[in-house]
C-alpha cells in the first residue's frame, strides 16, 4: 500500500506546488498592487501545504528523500499534478479561471479527506480547507466580477473558461491508486466530488453571465501517469535550476 | 529517572517570551502557536503548530525558541510541530485581542467555523476600525502584509487599517 500512498500523497502536494509556483510568477506583476499581494498569499499557502503533503510523501516512501528533493530533483514525468496546474497564466482571467477550478476542487477533496483514515492526510485536508476556503471565496468573487464587468473582461473570462474546460475530466480521473485506497477509507471518491464541484462551479459561472461549455471529447487527460502538457517542463527548468546547479546551495 | 530540574511552568514562562516577529505585541501563547511541554525522559519535547502552512514566520519563531531556550542553558530539547488540530484563531484569549486592537489591528472578532460558512456563501460582516471604532468600514483586500491578516478601509476616519483574519 505504501506505493499507492506516496502517489496519492504526491498528487496532492505537486497540485499545490505547480500551481503554487505559477502563481508567484504574478509576483511584481499584479494588475493592483493589493491583487498582487493576494496571488502571492495565495501561492505561500499553496507552497506551504505542498512542503507538508510531500514531506510526508518522503517519509511514505522511505527512500530518505525530503520535500526538498522531490520537489527539485524529480523530472517532468515523474510529477504527479493536476494537469489544469500547470497551464501558464495567460491573462488575469485564465489565471483567475484556474484558480477558481482548482480551489473549488481543492476545497470538496480536502473536505472529504478531512474524515481520511490516514491521520497525515486527514491533518494536511484539516489545515488546507481553512486556507482553501478563502481561495475559493477570492477566486468566485473575480469570477462574478469579471464576467458579470465589461464586454472585454467578459469576453476574456469566457475565452479562458472554454479554453481551460478540456483539462477538467483530468481532475476527476481515479485508477487502481484510487481504488485502493478508497478501499481502505484513506481516499476521496473523485465522482462524488465531481458531483459538488460541478453544482458550485456551475452556479458561479450562471451568476457570472459565463456560458457552460458543453465540449465532452477532446478532453485531456493523463496526470495520474505523469503526462503532462509541454508547459511542466518549462516550470521545472526554472524553478529546479538552482538546486540542480548547485546541490549543497544553502540559504 | 528524570534528571531535568527545570519545571515544564518555567520552560513555559522562557517561551512566553518568544514573540510573533510580524505582530510583536503576542507571544507565541497568545497566537496559539505553542501547543504543549512535556518531557520525555530528560528531553524536552516543545509543541508547535504554524498559523498557515507557509507562513514564513515559523522558522524566525523556531529560531527564537532555540536561542532562548539556549540562553537559559537547556540544550537538550527537540521541537515537534503538529497540524492537527488546526491552528485557529479561536484560541486566543479576550486579553490577547484586546493586546492587538491596542496595537492598531483589527482582533479576529467571530468563530472560525461561522467565518468559513460566511466564506462560501460570500457574506460579509461589518470589520471594526480599531481607531475610531466605526463598523463604517470597506474590504480592500481580503490579503494583507502577512497570511493572517486582511486590509480594510475606515469610511469614518479615513484611515487604511489592518484585521487579523478570522480563521
Amino acid at each position: 500500500m505504501n506505493r499507492e500512498l506516496f502517489e496519492y500523497s504526491l498528487r496532492l502536494g505537486d497540485t499545490s506546488l505547480i500551481l503554487g509556483h505559477r502563481l508567484s510568477e504574478w509576483c511584481g506583476h499584479g494588475p493592483i498592487l493589493e491583487e498582487d499581494i493576494a496571488m502571492a498569499n495565495l501561492s505561500l499557502d499553496l507552497i506551504g501545504q505542498a512542503r507538508m503533503i510531500l514531506a510526508y510523501a518522503g517519509q511514505v516512501e522511505g527512500k530518505g528523500r525530503t520535500d526538498d528533493d522531490l520537489a527539485y530533483h524529480r523530472d517532468a514525468r515523474q510529477f504527479r499534478n493536476v494537469l489544469l496546474a500547470e497551464q501558464p497564466n495567460g491573462d488575469f482571467a485564465v489565471t483567475m479561471t484556474r484558480q477558481f477550478f482548482i480551489s473549488v476542487y481543492n476545497f470538496y477533496l480536502y473536505e472529504a479527506l478531512k474524515k481520511s483514515n490516514d491521520k497525515t492526510i486527514a491533518a494536511f485536508a484539516e489545515k488546507s480547507l481553512k486556507e482553501v476556503a478563502y481561495h475559493v471565496r477570492h477566486s468566485s468573487d473575480w469570477m462574478l466580477r469579471l464576467g458579470d464587468g465589461t464586454e472585454e473582461s467578459h469576453s476574456r473570462t469566457q475565452n479562458a473558461v472554454d479554453d481551460l474546460w478540456i483539462f477538467i475530466d483530468d481532475l476527476f480521473q481515479m485508477n487502481e491508486v484510487d481504488e485502493l485506497l478508497i478501499k481502505e477509507g484513506i481516499a476521496a471518491d473523485l465522482n462524488m466530488i465531481r458531483e459538488k464541484w460541478k453544482t458550485h462551479v456551475e452556479d458561479i459561472l450562471k451568476k457570472a453571465t459565463l456560458a457552460i461549455p458543453q465540449i465532452n471529447n477532446f478532453m485531456r487527460t493523463g496526470s495520474r501517469e505523469g503526462k503532462h502538457t509541454e508547459h511542466l517542463g518549462y516550470i521545472l527548468a526554472e524553478m529546479q535550476f538552482l538546486p540542480r546547479a548547485y546541490p549543497d546551495a544553502k540559504w | 529517572m528524570k534528571v531535568t530540574s527545570i519545571s515544564k511552568e518555567e520552560i513555559w514562562q522562557i517561551l512566553k517570551q518568544v514573540k510573533d516577529p510580524e505582530v510583536p505585541v503576542l507571544d507565541i501563547e497568545e497566537l496559539g502557536v505553542l501547543r504543549d511541554v512535556s518531557f520525555d525522559d530528560d528531553k524536552i519535547i516543545i509543541t508547535i503548530t504554524p498559523t498557515y502552512s507557509g507562513c514564513p514566520a515559523m522558522n524566525a519563531i523556531e529560531q527564537e525558541i532555540k536561542s532562548r531556550l539556549a540562553e537559559n542553558g537547556i540544550e537538550n530539547f527537540s521541537i515537534k510541530t503538529i497540524f492537527s488540530p488546526a491552528w485557529t484563531t479561536d484560541w486566543m484569549n479576550d486579553e490577547a485581542k484586546q493586546k492587538l486592537k491596542d496595537y492598531g489591528i483589527t482582533p479576529p472578532s467571530r468563530s472560525a467555523g461561522q467565518h468559513l460558512n460566511s466564506l462560501l456563501e460570500r457574506k460579509s460582516e461589518p470589520v471594526q476600525c480599531p481607531f475610531c471604532n466605526s463598523t463604517d468600514t470597506k474590504l480592500t483586500s481580503a490579503f494583507g502584509s502577512t497570511a493572517c491578516k486582511a486590509l480594510h478601509f475606515c469610511n469614518h476616519c479615513h484611515q487604511p487599517f489592518e484585521e487579523f483574519k478570522c480563521h
